[in-house]
């Protein structure tokens, strides 16, 4: 498994895309503030919902409604990151493919997408689906805790790409 | 005294140099930097894209801010002491370095246009509540506000391709 990563991520790094990207000195830059401005777009988004579901804010305004005005953001920006990142990727595919923090940070990024889509879908069967018993609302609230801590530890993980040392790893 | 002498005396402190020495501390520091920089830029952005007419047009102005503006105020917060003791770290570095110098300036720009337009529209914003699009000065201080964010961040990424130390 490892040994074909290692080839794609050799085979990536030898393309002339990926060398444009390292030769142009202002696209990496410029691609990863785009890329810190898209996360903050969903970073806040999922906070407002969050942090509404567990009650904390917006109180006077339904669930729903607060998914229904922040949610659209996250899915949207998510394509930005997608395309941000694989650029990021192209350019320096052994600074990533293979390093601890970012299998770390995509498999929390799965886990949040799935979790995230979970919530949507009760919510789409019925605007009240995760206030209607006891046992719905604690399992909202969980859902909305750990996406919390989720995309935070994925911002995390994501600054850590750049200080673990594939090599040593 | 000159303010060199200042950063030079910040630079050798106890806590800039265990900053400085730790394999960790900085990374860790700076990943708490960014989280809270995303939640500032984020959570203006939605009060922005509101005074532009772009978002929450359902909702008020006032109460929009009410609600999303502390949370602002927390995460700025966490960015200052987090982004000062990176600062202290390499304190001579950064005092001398282009890009933060550019990201000081527009975020003391970012609070002119702020407070410019809570002192202009701060009475007022209670009257166009629930009038949908906001008034001119509103849109304006909107738009400035987003550009000078986009600003910061990009000279803080900027920062970290430039020479520091």
């Amino acid at each position: 498994m490892s040994g074909s990563v290692q080839a794609f991520s050799d085979w990536l790094a030898a393309t002339p895309a990926s060398a444009e990207i390292q030769n142009v000195t202002w696209v990496i830059p410029t691609v990863q503030t785009l890329h810190i401005l898209a996360i903050s777009i969903v970073m806040s988004s999922a906070l407002l919902i969050d942090l509404r579901v567990l009650g904390v804010i917006s109180r006077v305004q339904p669930i729903a409604t607060v998914v229904h005005r922040f949610l659209p953001w996250i899915w949207c920006t998510l394509v930005v990151l997608l395309l941000s990142g694989s650029t990021l990727i192209i350019g320096e595919p052994g600074r990533s493919l293979q390093n601890p923090a970012f299998v770390a940070k995509m498999s929390m990024l799965v886990i949040v997408i799935l979790l995230t889509l979970s919530f949507q879908l009760g919510l789409r069967r019925d605007a009240h689906f995760w206030e209607t018993s006891p046992g719905r609302r604690i399992g909202g609230k969980l859902i909305a805790a750990i996406t919390l801590l989720l995309w935070v530890a994925i911002v995390f993980a994501g600054r850590w790409i750049a200080y673990i040392d594939v090599d040593s790893a | 005294m000159d303010i060199s002498s200042i950063f030079v005396w910040i630079h050798a402190t106890a806590f800039a140099t265990a900053i400085r020495e730790s394999s960790y501390l900085f990374p860790w520091i700076e990943s708490v930097h960014v989280l809270a920089i995303t939640v500032v830029v984020g959570s203006i952005a939605v009060v922005d894209g509101r005074l532009l007419g772009v978002t929450s047009m359902n909702r008020s102005v006032a109460s929009l801010a009410s609600e999303v503006l502390p949370l602002t105020w927390i995460a700025f917060l966490a960015a200052v002491l987090t982004g000062a003791s990176l600062f202290a770290s390499h304190a001579t570095g950064y005092a001398a370095n282009l890009e933060f110098r550019m990201k000081m300036i527009l975020l003391v720009l970012a609070g002119i246009n702020m407070m410019t337009f809570h002192g202009v529209m701060g009475r007022a914003t209670a009257n166009w509540d629930e009038s949908g699009v906001a008034p001119w000065q509103g849109r304006v201080a909107g738009s400035i506000s987003l550009v000078l964010w986009v600003g910061i961040v990009a000279f803080g990424r900027w920062i970290g391709f430039s020479n520091v130390r």
